[in-house]
């Protein structure tokens, strides 16, 4: 089942935001949602979750209207990890995944099934070995994983992050890209927004490149993320090369002299 | 120390401050002249009873109503006051005393109900953007507003002992209510606190921010009401009943919370028991402080919950430290 956006339309007050998006997005594949700041990421994503309903067209899992499914059956399919890793209190790590159970709870407390998503979520994310501790006390880096631990607690099919690697160090970037290419090796969705094209290089099986509220390219990494494209783009100019291994590299020299 | 046992403690802390409060005052009157045909039952019957029941209610729903607001608005900082509910209710009150109504059977009630009815209904249409930040800046406006009114009335009192009855009751007092009025506040109140203990897991998601919440189901529009009108009926039936009684809802969470730890849902039984603790022990302290005339409750609250809150941040200081 995957997850597609139709002619899709978005907009605040009387600015759209988006127009015209066309974009799938397949199960087992780690998707990255690229474009510059205002090009209309996080809004594409939030109508992926269902937390903005499309002004115009759909985003759809499969063949069912996100904005029209029952809110608790979205967000058992549909996991989200906001932007900005907001936490308010000190509640321990375990607590904080135990959060993630919260669309499959019925009446008071966890049940086994609900512990065993729990203890799952942490062994995947290896945040287990702080799970009393209150998330006020983690680093930078666990706590990010923590917070990804909270989503995956939930099992949904599908995973949306949305800049879940800001403020993090290089080192711990790439743990939760690590995870989060799993947990699509794994078999389940993952859609992703990045602001880092190295990664977005590096990690995605598929792009989409967002511009001023359209696509502006989609598809594989090799026909998305091109010299030509980034000028465009993000006025920068980029210089995109084959190592001996055959992976793609890039290297940003500045921004377009224009 | 489990929650278990904290929550066993809670309970029976409760119990031994309404027993207090039932027996504590000038006089002192113990269990076994409760039943007594004599002035010790009919002090009890008509004095004590319904004071400590009013004790263990206020107590009980600003704590729980304290709690909440934090929980709802992140912020450890508010109060049942944010809200205006209370400064609306008390400005009915105000008008009830003003007017003479205050003299019909359920005169003040029936005014502070409507007053905090009209603040609620207010809150709902500001609200209906579902944010956090309008909804309570709406609530400070509110409150202002109110307090503003409330003042105007008290200062065109026909004479000075209208003036200084308005004041009286503003300043919270538990004394001298009959055993009706607390019967007719206590389904208000009950029902304010049942529609807020339901806020707890919602309360939780919101630890994630308003998208965390939202995309693990959470209606925050439905909290929002439950919010208003849980806080609205609880916390307008406490101030119809005995004015405004502050410091309850912004300090009781934080003492329970560095018990209970900061888990929204976990510390909302907790805080109504403390609320109740806090108000009843205070308001049993007031009738023995000697002297003529009685301490005000609000005075007590401060004398008894400051100290102990002062140590808890020394405390929190030295362990963070």
């Amino acid at each position: 089942m995957n997850l597609n956006v139709q002619n899709l339309g978005f907009a605040h007050g009387s600015t759209a935001t988006l127009e015209g998006i066309n974009a799938t997005f397949e199960a087992g594949r780690l998707s990255i949602i690229l474009g510059p700041n205002g090009a209309g990421k996080s809004t594409l994503l939030a109508c992926l979750a269902g937390l903005q309903k499309p002004n115009s067209g759909a985003a759809k899992l499969g063949d069912e209207s996100i904005s029209n499914m029952p809110t608790p059956a979205r967000a058992k399919r549909i996991g989200l990890l906001p932007q900005g890793a907001e936490t308010h209190w000190a509640i321990t790590s375990e607590a904080l995944v135990a959060l993630g159970r919260i669309p499959h709870l019925r009446g008071v407390g966890a049940s086994t099934n609900d512990r065993r998503a729990i203890a799952a979520a942490m062994h995947a994310t290896a945040t287990d070995g702080f799970a009393h501790r209150p998330i006020t006390q983690l680093s930078g880096g666990e706590r990010a994983r923590v917070l990804l631990a909270r989503v995956l607690a939930g099992e949904p099919e599908w995973i949306l992050a949305d800049e879940p690697l800001a403020n993090l160090d290089p080192g711990y970037q790439l743990d939760i890209l690590d995870l989060l290419r799993q947990q699509a090796r794994g078999g389940k969705g993952v859609v992703a927004v990045l602001h880092d094209l190295q990664h977005a290089v590096r990690f995605a099986d598929h792009v989409v490149l967002l511009h001023q509220g359209s696509v502006f390219a989609q598809g594989a990494v090799d026909d998305v993320i091109t010299a030509q494209n980034l000028a465009t783009v993000y006025g920068i100019d980029a210089h995109l090369s084959k190592d001996e291994d055959g992976a793609t590299q890039l290297l940003i020299k500045g921004k377009m002299r224009s | 120390m489990t929650s278990r046992f904290m929550t066993g403690l809670l309970l029976l802390l409760t119990l031994a401050a309404f027993l207090l409060s039932l027996m504590a005052g000038k006089v002192w009157i113990w269990p076994m002249s409760w039943a007594a045909d004599n002035a010790d039952g009919w002090i009890f019957l008509e004095l004590r009873l319904p004071r400590a029941l009013l004790g263990l209610c206020v107590g009980a729903v600003l704590g729980l109503s304290g709690a909440v607001l934090q929980g709802y608005l992140r912020n450890p900082l508010a109060d049942p006051t944010v809200l205006g509910v209370s400064a609306s209710a008390a400005l009915g009150g105000v008008l009830a005393i003003f007017s003479g109504i205050n003299l019909v059977p359920f005169g003040l009630f029936g005014c502070a109900m409507i007053g905090a009815g009209a603040s609620i209904l207010l809150l709902l249409a500001i609200g209906r953007g579902g944010g956090s930040i309008g909804f309570i800046l709406g609530g400070m406006v509110l409150s202002t507003l109110a307090g503003a009114l409330t003042a105007f009335v008290i200062s065109i009192a026909p004479n000075p002992f209208a003036a200084s009855e308005i004041i009286n009751w503003l300043m919270g007092a538990l004394t001298d209510r009959l055993m009706e009025d607390v019967l007719t506040a206590l389904p208000f109140m009950a029902i304010g606190a049942l529609l807020l203990l339901t806020t707890g897991r919602a309360l939780d998601a919101l630890t994630l921010g308003e998208n965390g919440a939202r995309s693990l189901s959470i209606d925050l529009f439905r909290l929002q009401w439950l919010i208003v009108l849980g806080v609205g009926l609880s916390v307008g039936a406490s101030v119809a009943v005995s004015g405004v009684v502050g410091f309850v809802g912004l300090i009781v969470p934080h003492v329970i919370r560095s018990f209970y730890g900061e888990q929204p849902s976990r510390i909302l039984v907790p805080s109504a028991l403390g609320g109740a603790i806090l108000t009843l022990t205070a308001d049993s302290l007031v009738r023995l402080i000697p002297g003529s005339g009685e301490l005000r409750l609000g005075i007590a609250m401060a004398v008894l919950g400051a100290p102990f809150f002062l140590l808890l941040l020394l405390r929190y200081r030295k362990g963070a430290a």
